[in-house]
């Protein structure tokens, strides 16, 4: 078990969010859509540009820039 | 009985596809007051029980930080519509329900319609609806938009609620000890002193000060500072509170508990999973091919290119089909009507004016058509997805690609329809940024321009000119929308966060209604604005007429060439018709009579409003190697970028050159001293970058939703195209490069 940021997780790895350091309207959008502390997800694949970065999470496709995926804080397992 | 129903519920839930069942041809698209997103209103009748519908805009939740979910919620709380059914995505509960929530929290009657329940059946997910109406205490009918299955069962829930007329009670859910001991504090002191609480519930208000609602905060600085001021103090201190002890911020703790009162109540053997969630379903397969590292952008260029071809290809035939019937109309007044300014106007100005605008109409409509087909088959969140990280850069979005694609991004295009295709970005700075630059692709009416100029200096390159006109025109748009992002739309990168929904079969009617109303809408909107704008520019161009005693002079000299010839030659030339062979002084004769007309319209475009303007802007526009006859023409530009070529016929006493047939121009243009290369170098420039046409301005000024942008475009592509024209043809003159 280690925590990292999802920027740096590779494809196919899966873990539990267990932070997200972001406020304003882009923590809105990213809480929007159910990444919050306690929630699985797993790095489903990469643009050809390796940004964005593609998760499942819920059950859904979620596409969030590596920027973005800076913020989240994910245990992996 | 009347009664208005809401449709509300999360973006790709089958919202739409539910509002066009319910309502089917009988719907009507307008805009919200003031903003540029679309309201979409239809009625609905049962048993002699007619319902107005409204769907409400797509959205996740219900803050004060995108326009759509602004619109929504002033909706919610100033229409009181009789009930809202929120569509909830059955294959997708958890992240459906926390939209759902934040109705409840409002104190707004819903209906949940449990949509696409064959879907989540599919991928082994079986929901136990009536435990969960019960859980939340408020009906949930199953139901499968596309094929209209639980629609009657729930209109009629919804009916049922309307006709009870029950405010439910509102959902008080905890939300940790410490946002709740403050919740009360503010509840108390809002409730006291009546703050908002004539249109909102005193808890929610309270609720949006500790998620620093905008919206909310303004209005109850508005009403009442001192209250308010005391809210964020008791806001403020919670934030400092949380920071400290648990390093989060009160919206995140809210957000936090929403989903796991979620959690919670799902759990209770509401949802089970026959499956593994993470399993990749057929959509997942096909991602793996079409979002793949190298087949996916090979596919990407295919599919943009396929869209490319149906809406400019496909659409000359019913492009082919209005032009000959106006330019049948054309004729029948030419015949009919005298000469004179009404037949000029009827000519020139209306039925031209009214072709330009029914001449788009095809291209908009494929147009939309197409992009319709890949957004609702959720290949354009691909794209979008693909191609984020290159427009990213220059402050754009990966979805700005259409816009700028359909707009000539391959030359041949057309802005107006690619301003329209905008309508595809969410982000609003992107956005206009995106709305902003396009005009400055390639598109169709510029290439005959471009073709004359080639044509006369640079034949022998052709090819290569053209390809990089192409990229001068991709650089410049790329760079003056990092230079507006940068400037006057400054702001940080509106959040990606974009869900790649999965791979659906569009219906064909849902393609249909989504073509067949913007296409009205541009009708509507945009068409009376053009017709005036082209009457307009056609009295620029013909007012004032040559005086008298011009008119007089070309009189003369035509009298002095009939005198000339004898009596039987001019009685032949009078009598015959168009096509009839003539003898060769009659021929001879009639040349020279052409000859004179051209002079007297050359003459008469110099003396009217757009000639002075021509010839008064001579001093500046010399800077760019630009003369009196190449500024009418730019002028007459403005109505449409292939006019360029037909004034500049008519400012070289050549008679108003056709587009497509400019050899007699092109050949005059290059032996005439004014003209080298480089002059051309600079007016290809300047053709790429000025002000876009009117057509394009009318429509980027509706979907930026203020004129302000459509005379920004004008007054700022002009002067961005003459600084780089006066560059090239500078520069060009100190090197002593492309002099001819």
């Amino acid at each position: 078990m280690s925590k990292l940021s999802m920027r740096r997780m590779k494809e196919n790895q899966s873990g539990i969010i267990s932070a997200v350091k972001a406020d304003g309207e882009m923590g809105r959008r990213i809480r929007d859509m159910g990444l919050v502390p306690g929630t699985h997800i797993k790095i489903q694949g990469r643009a050809p540009l390796y940004d964005p970065v593609a998760l499942r999470v819920m059950g859904f496709t979620l596409t969030l820039r590596n920027n973005e995926a800076d913020l989240i804080v994910v245990e992996v397992e | 009985m009347e009664t208005t129903i809401a449709l509300a519920g999360n973006p790709n839930s089958g919202k739409t596809t539910l509002f066009n069942e319910l309502t089917g041809a009988r719907q009507h698209v307008g805009n919200y007051p003031g903003v540029t997103v679309e309201k979409k209103q239809g009625t609905y009748v049962s048993n002699g029980y007619k319902m107005t519908i409204v769907d409400l805009p797509g959205t996740y939740s219900l803050t004060a930080y995108s326009l759509e979910e602004v619109v929504a919620r002033d909706f919610l709380v100033k229409e009181e519509p009789g009930v809202v059914i929120n569509i909830v995505d059955a294959s997708n509960l958890e992240r459906n329900l926390y939209l759902s929530l934040q109705f409840m929290e409002m104190g707004i009657p819903i209906c949940i319609a449990l949509n696409m329940i064959d879907v989540a059946k599919n991928r082994g997910i079986e929901i136990n609806e009536k435990k969960l109406s019960e859980f939340l205490r408020i009906p949930v009918v199953p139901t499968v938009a596309r094929s209209g299955r639980g629609k009657t069962e729930l209109m009629n829930a919804a009916e049922k609620m309307v006709k009870k007329n029950e405010r439910p009670i509102p959902l008080d859910i905890s939300y940790g000890g410490d946002v709740d001991q403050a919740l009360v504090e503010m509840e108390a002191e809002i409730s006291a002193n009546s703050f908002l609480t004539d249109t909102y519930r005193a808890r929610w208000v309270a609720l949006k000060y500790l998620e620093n609602d905008e919206q909310i905060r303004s209005l109850g600085q508005k009403t009442d500072p001192v209250l308010s001021s005391k809210l964020e103090e008791v806001v403020n201190r919670l934030s400092i509170h949380l920071q400290d002890t648990l390093d989060t911020y009160p919206e995140a703790m809210i957000a936090d508990h929403r989903y796991g009162y979620i959690k919670s109540i799902i759990k209770q053997g509401i949802i089970s999973f026959k499956q593994d969630r993470d399993r990749l379903f057929l959509s997942d397969k096909i991602d793996k091919v079409l979002t793949n590292r190298f087949l996916g952008p090979v596919i990407m260029i295919a599919v943009l290119m396929g869209l490319y071809h149906l809406t400019f290809a496909y659409s000359e035939v019913p492009v082919g089909w209005l032009e000959s019937f106006f330019g049948w109309l054309g004729g029948m007044v030419e015949a009919f009507l005298p000469d004179g300014l009404i037949k000029s106007l009827v000519i020139s100005g209306i039925i031209d004016g009214v072709g330009g605008v029914l001449g788009f109409v095809p291209l908009i409509m494929f147009m939309f058509f197409g992009i319709s087909l890949l957004e609702d088959s959720g290949y354009l969140a691909r794209v979008a997805f693909m191609l984020d990280r290159v427009f990213q850069i220059f402050g754009l979005h990966g979805s700005s690609v259409m816009a700028f694609i359909v707009s000539g991004g391959i030359a041949g295009g057309c802005a107006v329809p690619g301003v329209m295709a905008s309508r595809t970005l969410k982000s609003p700075r992107e956005r206009l940024a995106t709305l902003l630059t396009v005009p400055f692709m390639n598109c169709g009416a510029k290439l005959p321009v471009f073709a004359l100029l080639v044509a006369a200096f640079f034949a022998a390159n052709e090819a290569k000119i053209m390809f990089i006109i192409t990229l001068v025109a991709w650089g410049g748009a790329l760079l003056v929308a990092k230079l507006l992002r940068i400037t006057i739309i400054k702001g940080a990168a509106t959040p990606f966060v974009m869900e790649l929904p999965p791979y659906r079969l569009p219906t064909f009617k849902g393609l249909l209604i989504h073509t067949w109303e913007r296409t009205w809408q541009y009708i509507k909107k945009a068409g009376t604005v053009i017709l005036g704008i082209s009457i307009v520019i056609w009295a620029m161009m013909t007012f004032p007429s040559l005086p008298e005693s011009k008119t007089q002079i070309f009189e003369a000299e035509r009298k002095a060439v009939m005198v000339g010839v004898s009596s039987t030659v001019v009685e032949e030339l009078e009598s015959a018709d168009e096509e009839a062979e003539l003898s060769e002084r009659a021929e001879g004769l009639k040349d020279l009579l052409t000859a004179i007309d051209y002079r007297e319209a050359e003459s008469a475009l110099k003396h009217s409003i757009a000639g002075r303007m021509g010839t008064a802007l001579e001093p500046a526009s010399r800077l760019a190697g630009f003369d009196w006859r190449t500024n009418i023409a730019l002028v007459g530009g403005f109505a449409a970028k292939e006019v360029v070529v037909s004034t500049l016929g008519t400012a070289y006493s050549l008679g108003e050159v056709d587009p497509e047939e400019n050899q007699s121009l092109s050949e005059t243009l290059a032996s005439n001293p004014g003209w080298s290369p480089l002059v051309a170098l600079s007016l290809i420039i300047f053709t790429i970058f000025y002000a876009p046409c009117f057509v394009a301005v009318v429509c980027i000024s509706k979907e930026a939703g203020s004129w302000k942008w459509g005379a920004f475009s004008m007054a700022f592509n002009t002067l961005l195209a003459f600084v780089l024209a006066m560059l090239v043809f500078q520069v060009g003159t100190a090197l002593g490069i492309l002099a001819g």
